[in-house]
């Protein structure tokens, strides 16, 4: 195709843009409110996940054993958990560090409470520190442990802890979160693109003398398809960027804001450059296909004659 | 050049527009189709430049078999027919030269050779001072002389006029019809479908009647043969 041909396509493109003025903000409207949406939901996603990343790598079990349990049956519990597939590590954690850990977690006020409980008079049990290979695998690594007093008498596992629930929790968030975002963004994705055929449609209504014209004196179906191709694609783009810019911008915000306040609450943000990329490069890709398939629906009808 | 073989035309609420058109036309030829309305001349002008297709028989165009050519290679086979019609269909945002132009335009011809065609052709239909004027602000007959010069601007080898004098007064038609000449001299082939018995009694061409759908009259240098 000549420079000058594409060139012309393009400015007819941009014209019936400019010509269709209401249809081409509607159309608009619609495609940025759906990426809107859709962007906000992205950007909510990749943060829960990281969120979930971070607190699955931090869950631990924690086996409490009763208090006096004899040393050597402390030793073969070590090595028993140590064996159950799935674990990564165990620590042993007698009951002087546990002391040590909860002076250390309550400080200046906890000293005068904790007085008088070293040596012998320690009320705490001795315990485990087991560590997963696979944050997923928590909940039945930690039943498997609870097994191990079966047979046992008396049963030397006083308790075993670990964040049961938060994951879960955490999971199923997620998954509605999803789930909600899809329904709205498919929902609102058709909503455009029929917004967008109906406007190209418009287009090649007020062009069709033009087009019969066209066709008439030999233009090829291509060549006419362009200057809508281009204009599908032109709703489409300008459709993606204005929430790509206001979402971006809005989360550049969040990120600043979040160094003070947040950071209290030991949440990290994905950081904006990871997250521009992603966020541009779907809302972009959708923005060009919906505004793309629109143009194509209504000119595939119409070149049929 | 132009060949119907048995050409059978009907219309999906069951009329038949055509039926059993058999016709040759020579290059260079200049024919009249002549018969009462709705008796399938339109059709029959359709169906040379493909906006209609037959139901049965065979179409050929300087050589090609329209009904085995492939979709996409239709256009080129359009680019060398030049078609002009009685409501004259030039676009009213354009200005004369520019209607012209879009001719070659749509067609991707270059661009210098765009403008010293389209001025060329606007000499020959006697047009170049109306260049940059609208459609709007022309009479009929220089409005359908825009339309001639669209329709040769790509060296067509047939014009299809469908009844090129039926808006306009009996001087401007016979201004048209010399102009018609003019380019059928040339070396253009011309099927004209006309309802204008002066015209078809003063230059005499070859005339073909059609009549509910079969042609009934074929003669060289005919007369237009009906009452109105």
């Amino acid at each position: 195709m000549r420079i000058s041909t594409l060139a012309r396509h393009f400015r007819e493109g941009f014209k019936s843009v400019v010509r269709n003025g209401w249809m081409s903000f509607a159309s608009i409207s619609a495609i940025s409110i759906s990426l809107f949406i859709l962007g906000t939901f992205l950007i909510l996603t990749l943060n829960v996940n990281q969120l979930v990343e971070q607190i699955e790598s931090q869950v631990e079990i924690r086996v409490h054993l009763e208090v006096n349990t004899p040393e050597d049956q402390v030793r073969t519990l070590h090595n028993e958990i140590g064996s159950i597939p799935g674990v990564a590590q165990v620590e042993f954690i007698p009951k002087e560090e546990g002391l040590e850990f909860m002076k250390e977690a309550l400080g200046d006020e906890g000293k005068e409470l904790l007085e008088g409980y070293e040596g012998d008079n320690n009320p705490l049990p001795d315990s485990f520190k087991v560590t997963v290979d696979e944050p997923r695998n928590v909940a039945a690594v930690a039943e498997q442990i609870k097994q191990l007093n079966e047979g046992r008498v008396p049963p030397p596992i006083f308790k075993v802890y670990y964040g049961e629930g938060t994951v879960e929790t955490l999971f199923t968030i997620t998954k509605y979160v999803r789930i909600i975002g899809l329904v709205l963004v498919v929902g609102l994705a058709f909503t455009a693109m029929f917004l967008i055929s109906n406007t190209i449609r418009i287009t090649i209504f007020a062009r069709r003398r033009e087009i019969a014209i066209m066709k008439l004196v030999g233009a090829t179906n291509n060549f006419i398809r362009w200057p809508f191709f281009v204009e599908g694609a032109l709703l489409g783009l300008i459709g993606s960027i204005i929430p790509i810019a206001v979402l971006l911008f809005g989360y550049a915000s969040l990120v600043d804001a979040s160094r003070f306040n947040l950071g209290l609450m030991l949440i990290q943000l994905v950081p904006l450059e990871e997250l521009a990329v992603v966020v541009s490069g779907i809302l972009l890709g959708i923005g060009l296909v919906i505004g793309i398939w629109g143009s194509l629906i209504s000119v595939h009808k119409f070149l049929k004659i | 050049m132009i060949e119907m073989q048995d050409v059978w035309k009907s219309y999906p609420d069951g009329s038949h527009a055509l039926r059993g058109i058999n016709v040759q036309v020579d290059r260079n030829e200049f024919v009249y189709i002549v018969g009462p309305s709705g008796a399938g001349k339109s059709t029959f002008m359709k169906l040379i430049y493909r906006e209609v297709r037959p139901t049965r028989g065979q179409i050929f165009v300087n050589g090609f078999n329209l009904e085995k050519l492939k979709q996409r290679k239709i256009p080129y086979v359009r680019r060398n027919i030049g078609v002009i019609f009685q409501d004259f269909r030039l676009l009213p945002t354009l200005t004369v030269a520019e209607n012209v132009a879009f001719a070659m335009e749509v067609i991707e011809a270059p661009r210098k050779i765009i403008r010293k065609r389209t001025m060329e052709v606007l000499e020959l239909v006697r047009l170049q001072d109306k260049a940059s004027a609208y459609p709007s602000q022309l009479s009929g007959g220089e409005q359908q002389r825009v339309a001639i010069a669209r329709a040769i601007v790509n060296n067509p080898s047939v014009i299809i006029a469908d009844e090129p004098t039926g808006n306009l007064d009996p001087d401007t038609s016979i201004e048209i019809m010399k102009l018609l000449e003019e380019i059928n001299f040339r070396g253009t082939t011309i099927i004209m479908a006309t309802h204008n018995k002066e015209i078809v009694n003063n230059f005499r061409k070859r005339v073909i009647a059609i009549e509910n759908g079969v042609i009934v009259r074929d003669e060289m240098r005919g007369e237009y043969g009906y009452e109105d």
